[in-house]
């Protein structure tokens, strides 16, 4: 199976093509003839700006009317699919003690690059302590590829998943071991943030936090719900705050897209006593780790000589032709014919996706999921889906039930056409037929059938409530993101570490609302720190998948989105951003900061 | 200009192996290409050795001479933009005149021009008096093929044909990069002065970092 950039299925024939052009496209570039006026004149080139099909150089059908492939972007060698099973990442392990045993203040004596005191420290000791070192590392996403150096935590890309519990707070000792030598893109100073834990400023991995190789950095995780400290001190914490699938992701400022695309991102799970990894157990839910299983989906380019290529000076959006799960091109995974929970999550950099079942034998039917989680926040119940669209940074948790699929081979497919960093192909057209995606994973339900104590999403009627969204705000603050001269902004200004563009008055409740009047880009837009409720798009209710706590939201064309946020407990900085990882890198973004006293500005 | 005709350039895609050639049986057969090291692949991909006209109406190679073992900012505009290019000019000039003598000796600016045609040695000349641009800082202009190619090369470009042919719309970003250490970014021209001269220093050793910090400071202080 080969596809092109553009998230298309081709043939093995018109990849050949494709491969070919591109690398004409190359050689017409280094014989210094001019892109469009000179390839014009030799018919080489339509006024679309594709090769033309006539000279059976074509790179790609041109009904889509889409600009030509980023020119200085490569097509991946090809790749056989379906070779490798998935990975499931290693559980982080703790460690008995830190030595030096951490500390209040930032330990800068002994090599620590954190700047802030924990806030928290004290209140919630930390019951477990693991060490973490972002490190170098030959990987190879696919056996038909060489490895390629990439960096990952403990070196493994995608890093080790955290499984936390509630009430049960940790730190982890990062170690930056990077080497000085980038091997081409990336930068040897990182920042991990957890995406998306009520987290103290200091320990969220802000962007403006990176620390140098040979440095470390303790990052303290209370693991508690929102409210712990103001509304509902006396339970602990708003229980219909819980979040349960969150990740960790280098977000080093101006090089997060090519840091994170390197490898630099992991799982962290959140457990408690309804969430409870038993399917015995609270909301009986497929157990882990034998049937609660993390996905990370990431595209990826190769050069010619098959090693990971990242665009350095493609300021749009970054896609790849090859599709990854947990860090392998295509794979397959064996299930037994059972529900089976998956955590689903898009790293990007830039592609969005909508997410099929297929079953290739009958490419028509409908083959229906359940939808629990948005953002890795249960849904008020789950809901019966056929597709999961995700922006870069969403997460959903879906529950499979192979349990009709005995004997059978089912598919993940990406329908979702993008061609290039835009955003998806806007509607009637972003939806290819079924079958004519791309096939992420394939499942093949081979194993022997098991039990299965898990409930059937169908007989829940409930997991949390809703925080109210009825308290009046303190302020409403209105964010423009938009593109001034390929400059990307919020509200007409740029990404300044030093300087807060706004102050959140602490446990106060605010409305904000997202506007995006291009009427050409997506934004798939990431607020730190707290979960909110999104009340509105367009004025209108957002569909049912969306009614719930979210803390990514897709700003699609002209849109107006309404947000509803209590920011609670703690203080200082965090960041507002896209997720698109290379409009971030490139000053989408500003920092906000929780303070006792706060102010009201309304267009930050 | 037009050097390689159809049929050659037929004839040489012919006589070159596919990429998907290389793989055999599921084996991966390294080519020559694959002993380069990250800093020449980068310069092959982005970096065209073109012969430019610098303000001085020197000709020079675009990489040997102007991005070859420096660390650089790279922008692109034109003398007589009355859009965003005076607002991005002027940014410029401040971090030019913050940095001094940073300027010329540990970083270098270049402005690429967008409109060749128009932009000659003399009137780059007369824009930088009026500016006050000092040295360090190299305007450049040449053949309006090359410009282009290295307008795409450099990423200068929209995804939409139509905005990519709109002056107007020109990107207003400034690449900064490290050429040796093969780190390179970017970030708006319209950014914070200090926070440019902070960009600046995420890709310059220590002791050089430390100092563009301190000044991007000094600028913060002042503001306030
Ligand atoms: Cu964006």
């Amino acid at each position: 199976m080969y596809y092109n950039v553009f998230g298309e299925k081709v043939s093995r024939k018109r990849y050949k093509e494709m491969v070919n052009a591109q690398k004409n496209r190359r050689e017409l570039i280094a014989a210094r003839l001019h892109l469009r006026r000179d390839l014009l004149k030799m018919g080489l080139l339509t006024a679309a700006g594709t090769l033309a099909a006539k000279t059976g150089l074509s790179a790609r059908a041109a009904s889509l009317g889409a600009s030509p492939l980023p020119i200085n972007q490569p097509a991946s060698p090809p790749t056989r699919p379906f070779i490798e099973p998935m990975p499931v990442m290693p559980v982080k392990v703790p460690v008995g003690s830190l030595h030096p045993a951490p500390t209040v203040e930032p330990n800068t004596a002994a090599g620590e690059g954190r700047t802030r005191p924990h806030q928290a420290l004290t209140m919630f000791p930390p019951k477990k302590f693991y060490i973490v070192r972002q490190m170098a590392a030959p990987i190879q996403l696919s056996p038909d590829l060489p490895p390629s150096i990439m960096w990952g935590f403990d070196g493994m890309v995608p890093g080790p998943t955290y499984v936390a519990r509630y009430g049960e707070p940790i730190l982890i000792r990062n170690f930056n071991n990077l080497p000085e030598d980038n091997g081409g893109f990336g930068i040897p100073s990182p920042t991990t943030h957890l995406h998306n834990g009520h987290t103290p400023s200091e320990s969220d991995g802000n962007p403006c936090d990176f620390y140098d190789i040979g440095q470390f950095y303790d990052q303290h995780y209370p693991n508690v719900l929102a409210g712990v400290l103001s509304t509902h001190k006396d339970e602990g914490g708003d229980i219909r705050e819980a979040m349960h699938t969150l990740w960790y992701h280098d977000h080093r400022v101006d090089f997060t897209a090519q840091n994170a695309y390197k490898g630099l991102a992991g799982f962290y799970l959140l457990f408690n006593e309804f969430d409870t990894g038993d399917e015995n157990t609270g909301f009986r839910l497929p157990s882990f780790p034998e049937f609660d299983i993390p996905m990370m989906f990431a595209d990826k380019v190769f050069d010619e000589d098959g090693k990971l290529f990242y665009d350095l000076f493609n300021l749009d959006g970054v896609l790849g032709d090859k599709f990854t799960v947990n860090g392998k091109i295509q794979p397959f995974f064996q299930v037994h014919p059972r529900r089976y929970r998956f955590r689903w999550l898009n790293i990007g950099p830039s592609r969005f996706y909508e997410f099929f079942l297929l079953d290739k034998d009958n490419p028509n039917a409908k083959l229906p999921f359940w939808q629990i989680s948005n953002d890795g926040n249960l849904l008020p119940r789950p809901v019966q889906v056929e597709s999961v669209r995700l922006g870069v940074a969403e997460r959903a948790d879906v529950i499979i039930d192979f349990s009709h699929y005995a004997g059978k081979s089912i598919y993940i497919e990406n329908r979702l056409r993008q061609v290039n960093g835009q955003g998806p192909v806007p509607p009637p057209n972003d939806l290819t037929p079924p079958g004519q995606g791309n096939l992420v994973l394939r499942f093949d339900v081979v194993l022997p059938p098991v039990e299965d104590h898990s409930r059937d999403p169908a007989e829940i009627t409930k997991f949390y409530d809703l925080p109210e969204t009825t308290e009046e705000p303190r302020v409403t603050r209105t964010f423009k993101f938009d593109r001034l001269n390929g400059q990307w902004s919020i509200n007409s200004q740029f990404m300044d570490c030093q300087e807060p563009r706004f102050r959140i008055q602490q446990n106060s409740v605010e409305r904000w609302i997202l506007m995006n009047l291009s009427g050409d880009w997506q934004h798939p837009i990431h607020i730190h720190f707290e979960e909110f409720q999104l009340l509105s798009r367009n004025r209108k209710r957002p569909p049912v998948v969306e009614r719930g706590r979210k803390d990514v939201v897709r700003l699609t064309e002209n849109e107006r989105l309404e947000l509803y946020f209590r920011f609670r407990d703690f203080l200082g900085q965090y960041p507002l951003h896209c997720h698109n990882m290379v409009h971030e890198d490139h000053a989408m973004m500003l920092i906000w900061e929780i303070t006792p006293e706060g102010d009201t500005i309304l267009v930050p | 200009m037009n050097k390689v005709k159809r049929r050659d350039f037929l004839a040489l895609s012919a006589a070159t192996p596919l990429a998907g050639g290389l793989l055999t049986g599921g084996t991966f057969l390294e080519s020559h290409r694959a002993t380069l090291s990250a800093r020449e692949r980068v310069r092959q991909r982005y970096f065209p050795n073109v012969t430019v006209v610098t303000h001085e109406g020197k000709k020079v190679r675009f990489y040997d001479d102007l991005i070859k073992g420096k660390i650089v900012t790279i922008n692109m505009m034109y003398a007589h933009c009355a859009d965003v290019c005076p607002m991005i000019t002027a940014n410029l000039v401040r971090v030019q005149r913050l940095l001094g003598d940073i300027i010329g000796r540990d970083i270098f600016m270049v402005s690429l021009t967008l409109k060749p045609e128009m932009d000659t040695p003399e009137l780059f000349r007369q824009y930088m008096k009026g500016y006050g641009i000092g040295p360090g800082w190299t305007f450049v202009t040449g053949e309006p093929d090359t410009l282009e190619l290295l307008r795409v090369k450099l990423g200068f470009t929209y995804p939409d044909p139509e905005k990519d042919k709109d002056d107007t719309l020109h990107i207003g970003n400034v690449r900064y990069g490290n050429e040796p250490k093969v780190l390179w970014s970017a970030c708006p021209g319209q950014a914070p002065t200090a926070w440019l001269i902070t960009a600046l220093s995420f890709v310059t050793p220590p002791p050089l970092k430390r100092k563009l910090l301190s000044i991007a400071q000094s600028v913060r202080a002042a503001q306030k």
